[in-house]
């Protein structure tokens, strides 16, 4: 079995200030994480080798200085690692992106097929969670997002069972390999590395591989000429001026309900005139 | 299979960076071990960079060390709770190409620093916590880590673990840190646009500014406080010792409310949002605290080893150059093919004796019991030397001769002729 697990370095978001001048965020400094989703996408792919073996290969596309999240995958105990890094790739949206390593996942299963590919829910960064479906319709494999188990795994009948988080509650869902996965937060914790996974990780070089490693020829669908996303505008919030308002817990029930009622007749004449709360 | 370095050194501050670049870059092989996430996530100074030291490890370190401002002008204020009095030094001279003295933020540079560890060829391995010595007999043969299958073995550990240096006291090197030989520090650093930080302190470019401060702000402590600025940002803070803080009981971070508020410091910080804040324990007992600093298969250096000369505010200068020393040692007698016993590591501590590392200690070695037994330093001469400056400023009728009288009638009322010769000589002896 092979699962290659989708990674990105992130910008820890918990440690971005804001410029107080120009109201640009200052990445200056801010420690570059692995996107935290990410991290139970690894760990799961490991549980899932360590119970049925194979091979875990970490990707991520970014660069150079994202091979630091690719050197922790290792120390977590993944087998492999590629830096997808190419300045052709700079500047992509979620589109570009996916299309960068659906390809790049293409080329790694012509040397050994892919079963199973894992990211997480979506990057605390851009917060689309569009990458991973964006793979899985390129790669037509069998999209599972928001998993938050696994429950079972048959790799003579190639199905794949999980636990699915939607709206309504739990869907426990089985479908055929190839499959995606996005992971959920809080479905696993991620393992204590041994320190033989420490010495591999401090000693490992991360191989690179650029546009023409990953088999990319279509320059038109990567980095900035592929993304047709347009950044408008960035702006910081204004914290609300509005604030809550209290109302005593002294009144009685009917007090209380006539008490909100004055408020919102305050602010909504109208609704005040059709509840009848002040004369036409 | 167990691994086996030439030698593990234990922290990645200034001293274990010093000691494994030096040795990895002399070709042996060196595994450094750190807690922290990445070197510089646990390590905290105030913090002023000696440019001396690195420079004898690492010469052309300004070409890309993470450096914030170079030192040009140095105050020393003395605070009472409304006024403070001090000096100046400012030179254009400091402007060379070369300068002496830059603020630094201790976790970009302790970053940088293990990037050139790394580059030399030592293995610097993160996130991983050395929880005992391994021992054969009386001699240190590798360390045992808290991670699976964490053993591993070294001709020689360097330990540069930190001021409360745990491991140091797991293995009975040394005792427990007492009170009185540590100070516990608090600092914040305040962030303000470059701009007006340049047009506050009245500097250009890069130049910075540093506020060594003492008096009134310390409650009459042993302990000073000190500000420094950085490219877009400032750090205050403010220390004493930690067996005065718990004999007054006040809380540190107390005592840097009281500094932000007090009218010579506040106009400085206003408007800057606080990004950061730290507290560090510092080892200023000085020399007589000093513990043994090797044995069978082992070295101590830095904070660890209590290196620190707190009347000159100088730490991490001394922690580099003994982890630089420690290396050399160790390079020498891999070239002699001698092993690392305890008699042959003795050169480490004769070349730390030959050092300014500890003639410094030993010049400064009475003043720690001094300023025990003498609180008033701290408390009283602040106020004095205060109250001297606003009487001869303020022009108020009375002449200059009653005015000097009055002053003096001030010092010796309060501390009395013979204790005002006896402070002189004690001072005198205590730095002589």
């Amino acid at each position: 079995m092979h699962i290659v697990v989708c990674i990105k370095q992130v910008p820890d978001s918990a440690q971005i200030r804001v410029h107080p001048v120009t109201n640009t965020i200052m990445r200056q400094g801010v420690p570059a994480i692995i996107n935290p989703f990410d991290v139970f996408a690894i760990e799961e792919a490991l549980r899932l080798k360590d119970r049925f073996g194979g091979r875990v290969t970490v990707l991520t596309m970014g660069p150079p200085q994202a091979e630091d999240a690719l050197r922790k995958a290792i120390a977590y105990g993944a087998d492999d690692v590629i830096l997808l890094t190419d300045r052709a790739f700079a500047g992509a949206d979620t589109l570009a992106t996916s299309f960068a390593l659906a390809q790049t996942i293409r080329k790694i299963g012509e040397e050994h097929p892919v079963d199973l590919v894992f990211t997480g829910k979506q990057t605390i960064d851009g917060d689309t969670a569009q990458v991973g479906p964006g793979i899985a319709k390129r790669l037509g494999l069998q999209l599972l997002t928001y998993v938050s188990a696994i429950d079972a795994l048959d790799l003579q009948g190639r199905t794949i069972t999980v636990q699915r988080r939607s709206e309504g509650g739990v869907q426990v869902i089985q479908t055929r390999l190839p499959a995606l996965i996005t992971m959920l937060e809080g479905s696993n914790q991620i393992r204590f590395a041994s320190m033989d996974d420490m010495f591999r990780s401090a000693r490992l070089t991360v191989p690179q591989w650029n546009k023409d490693r990953a088999g990319i020829e279509d320059v038109s669908k990567i980095g900035l000429k592929g993304s047709p996303t347009v950044v408008s505008k960035i702006f910081t919030p204004k914290p609300r001026a509005v604030k809550a308002q209290m109302i005593g817990a002294d009144l009685d029930a009917s007090g209380t309900a006539n008490a909100i009622l004055d408020i919102l007749g305050s602010r909504h004449p109208r609704l005040a005139q059709e509840l009848g709360l002040i004369a036409p | 299979m167990a691994e086996k370095f030439d030698a593990i050194v234990v922290g990645a501050g200034p001293a274990g960076n010093a000691a494994a670049y030096t040795m990895a870059k002399a070709g042996l092989s060196v595994l450094q071990l750190e807690r922290g996430e990445t070197p510089g996530t646990k390590n905290v100074q105030g913090a002023i960079l000696y440019a001396d030291a690195l420079e004898r490890i690492i010469p052309d370190f300004r070409d890309d060390a993470p450096l914030e401002r170079h030192v040009i002008e140095q105050r020393m204020w003395v605070l009472d709770e409304k006024s403070f009095i001090g000096t100046n030094y400012r030179s254009d001279a400091f402007n060379s190409d070369q300068p002496n003295r830059y603020t630094i933020l201790r976790a970009p540079f302790d970053k940088w620093f293990s990037g050139k560890v790394k580059a030399a060829g030592g293995l610097v391995i993160c996130e991983t916590t050395v929880t005992d010595l391994i021992q054969e007999g009386k001699k240190v043969i590798g360390v045992r880590t808290d991670r699976e299958g964490g053993d591993i073995y070294a001709d020689v550990v360097i330990l540069a673990d930190g001021v409360n240096s745990l491991l140091a006291k797991k293995a009975g090197f040394h005792g427990e840190l007492e009170a009185k030989n540590v100070a516990l520090a608090v600092k914040e650093i305040h962030f303000l646009p470059e701009e007006v930080v340049q047009s506050r302190f009245n500097i250009k470019g890069n130049e910075g500014v540093v506020i060594e401060i003492a008096g009134a702000v310390t409650h009459g402590m042993v302990g000073t406080a000190f500000l420094y600025t950085n490219k877009e940002s400032i750090t205050l803070g403010i220390g004493c010792l930690l067996s005065d803080f718990k004999k007054a009981g006040i809380a540190p971070y107390t005592l840097l409310e009281e500094l932000k508020a007090h009218p010579a410091i506040a106009p400085l910080i206003e408007g800057g949002e606080m990004k950061e804040y730290a507290a560090h324990l510092i080892p200023e007992g000085g020399y007589k605290a000093v513990p043994t600093l090797y044995g069978e298969g082992w070295m101590i250096a830095g904070d660890s080893a209590g290196l620190v000369n707190a009347v000159h505010r100088e730490g991490s200068n001394l922690a580099m150059t003994s982890g630089r020393l420690a290396a050399e040692t160790v390079i020498a007698l891999k070239e002699m093919k001698l092993p690392c016993t305890a008699p042959h590591l003795a050169r480490y501590k004769a070349a730390l004796d030959d050092s300014f590392v500890m003639k410094d200690l030993r010049k400064y070695k009475e003043l720690p019991d001094i300023l025990h037994g003498n609180p008033h330093f701290f408390s009283v001469y602040p106020q004095l030397l205060n109250r001297a400056a606003h009487t001869m400023l303020m022009v108020d009728g009375q002449d200059k001769h009653s005015k000097e009288k009055t002053i003096r009638g001030s010092f010796v009322e309060q501390r009395s002729l013979w204790g005002l010769v006896g402070d002189a000589y004690r001072m005198w002896r205590a730095t002589r």
